[in-house]
């Protein structure tokens, strides 16, 4: 059974129809890439996989779940988990408590232990913390990360934050929207030995959108190419890069 | 401009530095009270001052923390205020004045409860402006279906009206009107004192506080940060934004309740519970320095104070409280007079804490 | 059958007066994105130079009226570049909410001041009195307001359409930095922005008190708050909503005094805003944002 299976999945908005037909199977562990050119309808995908949209027509399977129709946050409960486009980290909060956040869900304390300061909070609060650290040191984050804000982080280390906090959730697939976008070429490096070294500890499945093309083809195994909402190419990663009509999608005639 | 925040040690530090600020406030006061040196109007100042500071607590957890604008919080303090009141007319001489006393302050901050959670859960799900105008609308509801409220007792049990007394059909031997309409309650025995209203003050410091510094408060904040992504990682928005809104609502009871066993007569007007004071609190609240709970005590304190301490100004006084206000904000918040004070690490004008220590983001 | 018809043309009168200053609130909203708490008090201070003109000094109507209006827009501007502008970049929008009730709390004190808090009979305007128009008597306050408030709305509408500084209105509610790279002023924009509600505020004020006579440091407080409602109910920033949230906020509240309860007009109009926000929740002709996510 495949990790994700999407199916014929459509939306329409008004007279256009953003996203057509479209098809997905990503087995489980598979570096993933979704590209295209700009207003492609990637970003369109990563919404209805995530619940931000509904889709009018189509099945998504998760792990064999059928998640269509559901709401943001039950499908990130069911295993998936995303980045954003324009990085979305809650600046008031500092990098620790971001991560923390993203575990709401694997820790739990009820709302009068939290005011009455019962046992079990100090507990929990000392595992999260403990969790949350683990996760940082991953990304290399984990320095002053009670003190310092999310938002006063240069903007490499904020995508990698989003990346951390989204693997907090502990998801079975991981979308990241555009991850190296506005990053050089060494914290391109450094974010693929990251997120190949996310696939290999964690056994995390990774769908990714990207423009980075060294990346793309640094990383991923397979493709699939989106153009005017509709696939234009799916296969493997070296076959679809050579395929003319990718090309001319890319760079005109 | 950067900012930096503390440890989560010292997150704790920081709250009991609040904690430190209001006991300190108690006892300075005690001491001033003992030593007579405080004149009949600063005594009748001490529990509005608490009572005060504790609806700015309420709402800088809605405005603040949850970060929606509530213009309405006055009618939750209405409620709680008009069911204390009731509940002490009712059983006056039944028990104990303390623990009826007590039970009363409950009972206020639970009818509260119930209604900021009943208006919650179709106001909660408006965005901004749309919600602050529905909570506005809310509090001119309350303040309005009161005035017109009126309850009876006899000997046969308990009459409503919504029209006037005389259709209470009350027995003229036994009977007892208890909310008259437009003049309201009557009578209430009067219980707060200044010990009281700090003990609850203190309270509900504890719980805001607490909550803050918890999984739920953290959820809450991420909603008001950025809710797409709070949903992305699972948070439920409207669960997180009740409880912060409902939680609101029984502080601003308890406030209430006080309120209304500190006054002879309890009524419902244009300037008490209506829009006038929901915007007060706000004010408070904005003062203080958005989201923080410190911050807003010392605004409602500082506010308060004013137009009393201006009394001398006589006629001129509100006209200079609001001159002052309008300056407070052009000073704290323009952009020009930011660069101006960073020049000269002159920090910000009333919360001067904001760039050194903030209650986790908060 | 009368009688309602009588209401109903009530309503409409005070509708149109809400109609008036709803249309401030929401065009200073579109444009300028804030809330302007002080625009109540501005229309009381329209009344109060009115009735100083005319009542007190002896003036002739029509220059009374015109004092309040240019009294009010110069007002307008002048707190608009004293207490707004500098917060508009503010780090949060409340910021500049809360400078506006500083002002509200300044404009009504001052009137305290100068002319006490006792009631002033206010000499309407409207130089007729009832018109017979079949079996309606129908005062002739109504006649004006609901005239005016047509023809402002229309002159509105077509300034904004057919000229230049109309059409910069319109874009700068859409796209402030884009307006502002395309060469329009947006300061001087919004500055027009709140001389034109600011204006439309004075009338307004002059319509009120000649309809309900009685004029006080309060006066404007309520009235603003409910334009407030209607300009949100009919959908903030539309202009045509905030006329026909006006009027049908003047309709429900004198339907509900006469028909339901004289007290519980208010929690009436109030219920109904917040029933079709439920149903509809940017108000009738608001735009539903998407948030691009």
């Amino acid at each position: 059974m495949s990790l994700l299976e999407v199916n014929s999945l459509s939306i329409q908005f008004g007279g256009l129809r953003a996203v057509d037909e479209f098809d997905l199977t990503i087995e489980k562990g598979e570096l993933y890439g979704l590209i295209g050119p700009n207003g492609a309808g990637k970003t369109t995908v990563f919404n209805l996989l995530t619940g931000e949209y509904q889709p009018t027509e189509g099945i998504i399977k998760l792990d064999g779940q059928n998640i269509t129709g559901m709401r943001t946050a039950e499908i990130n409960k069911a295993g998936i988990a995303r980045t954003f486009q324009n990085i979305r980290l809650f600046k008031q909060l500092s990098v620790l408590d971001n991560v923390k956040v993203g575990l709401h869900n694997q820790y739990h304390y009820s709302t009068a232990t939290s005011i009455l300061r019962l046992p079990k909070y100090y507990e929990v609060e000392k595992q999260m913390n403990g969790r949350a650290m683990e996760l940082l040191h991953v990304f290399n984050l984990d320095e002053n990360a009670e003190t310092t804000l999310a938002s006063n982080l240069p903007y490499g280390q904020q995508r990698k934050l989003e990346i951390a906090r989204a693997m907090a959730t502990n998801p079975k697939l991981l979308l990241l929207d555009e991850p190296a976008a506005g990053m050089n070429p060494n914290e391109t490096q450094e974010l693929m030995d990251t997120i190949k070294f996310i696939r290999k500890n964690f056994n995390m499945t990774v769908l990714l959108i990207e423009h980075d093309m060294k990346l793309v083809a640094g990383i991923c195994e397979k493709l699939t190419v989106l153009n005017f909402g509709r696939t234009l190419a799916q296969g493997e990663t070296k076959t679809v890069l050579q395929n003319p009509e990718v090309i001319k999608a890319y760079l005109g005639e | 401009m950067k900012k930096y925040l503390t440890t989560q040690d010292a997150a704790s530090r920081n709250d009991f530095m609040t904690y430190g600020m209001v006991l300190a406030a108690f006892i300075i006061v005690q001491i001033l009270s003992a030593t007579g040196l405080l004149n009949s109007q600063m005594k009748g100042l001490l529990v509005p001052l608490c009572i005060y500071s504790i609806m700015a607590i309420s709402l800088n957890l809605v405005v603040g923390i949850l970060g929606e604008l509530s213009i309405g919080h006055a009618g939750f303090m209405c409620v709680g205020a008009f069911a204390a009141a009731f509940f002490s007319k009712c059983t006056d001489g039944a028990m104990p004045d303390i623990l009826r006393f007590i039970i009363a302050i409950i009972i206020g901050g639970i009818v509260a409860g119930i209604f900021g959670f009943l208006i919650g859960i179709p106001v909660l799900r408006l965005n901004g402006d749309y919600l602050a105008i529905v909570t506005l609308a809310f509090g001119e509801i309350i303040k309005n279906v009161i005035n017109v409220l009126y309850i009876g007792r006899d000997a046969n049990g308990f009459h409503i009206s919504a029209s006037s007394a005389n259709n209470l059909g009350l027995d003229a031997a036994t009977g007892e009107i208890i909310v008259n309409g437009p003049q309201g309650i009557t009578g209430t025995p009067k219980d707060s004192t200044f010990l009281i209203a700090m003990i609850v003050l203190i309270i509900c410091l504890v719980v805001v506080l607490n909550l803050i510094h918890s999984r739920d408060g953290r959820a809450i904040m991420a909603i008001r940060d950025n809710h797409i992504a709070a949903e992305s990682v699972g948070i439920h928005l409207t669960k997180y934004k009740l409880t912060a809104f409902t939680i609101s609502a029984v502080i601003a009871g308890f406030a209430g309740a006080l309120y209304a066993h500190n006054l002879a007569s309890l009524i419902a007007t244009p300037a008490r519970f209506g829009y006038n004071m929901s915007i007060m609190f706000l004010v408070f609240v904005v003062l203080g320095g958005i989201g923080s709970t410190r911050g807003a005590i010392i605004a409602a304190v500082i506010l308060t104070l004013i137009p009393e301490v201006l009394r001398f100004l006589a006629n001129y006084r509100m006209l200079i409280y609001s001159i002052v206000l309008i300056v407070i904000m052009l000073i704290n918040w323009s952009q020009r007079s930011r660069a101006w004070m960073e020049q000269h690490k002159l920090g910000r004008f009333i919360y001067k804490k904001k760039s050194k220590a903030k209650e986790g983001g908060a | 059958m009368v009688s309602f018809f009588t209401n109903l043309i009530n309503g409409l009168s005070l509708g149109s007066i809400y109609a008036i200053i709803a249309i401030g609130y929401t065009m200073v909203y579109g444009i300028a994105r804030m809330l302007n708490f002080a625009h109540g008090d501005i229309i009381m201070i329209g009344a109060f130079v009115s009735y100083t003109a005319i009542s007190s000094m002896g003036l002739p109507t029509p220059l009374g009226v015109i004092g309040a209006i240019v009294a009010c827009t110069v007002l307008g501007v002048v707190i608009e570049k004293i207490a707004y502008k500098p917060l508009r970049k503010a780090a949060s929008p409340l910021a500049v909410l809360i400078t506006a009730i500083g002002v509200s709390y300044f404009l009504q004190n001052s009137a305290l001041l100068i002319f006490g808090s006792d009631p002033k009979m206010y000499k309407s305007v409207v130089p007729f009195q009832n018109v017979q128009i079949g079996p309606f008597l129908i005062p002739g306050t109504t006649i004006v307001s609901i005239a005016v408030s047509i023809i402002l709305v229309a002159a509105l509408q077509a300034f904004i359409n057919n000229t230049k500084p109309g059409q910069a209105m319109l874009a700068c509610s859409q796209d402030r930095d884009a307006a502002s790279l395309m060469g329009i002023s947006v300061n001087g924009t919004i500055t027009l922005t709140f001389a034109i509600g600011s204006a439309m505020a004075a009338i307004a004020g002059v319509l009120l008190c000649s309809a309900y006579p009685s004029l006080s440091p309060t006066t404007g407080a309520m009235p603003g708050i409910k334009a407030f409602v209607a300009a949100v109910f009919g959908g903030i920033g539309s202009i045509p909503g905030a006329m026909i949230g006006g009027l049908v906020l003047g309709v429900i509240e004198i339907l509900g005094r006469a028909y339901i309860s004289s007290q519980l007009s208010d929690a009436i109009v109030f219920s109904v805003l917040i029933i079709v926000l439920l149903f509809k929740p940017t108000g009738l002709f608001g735009k539903v944002i998407q948030e691009k996510v």
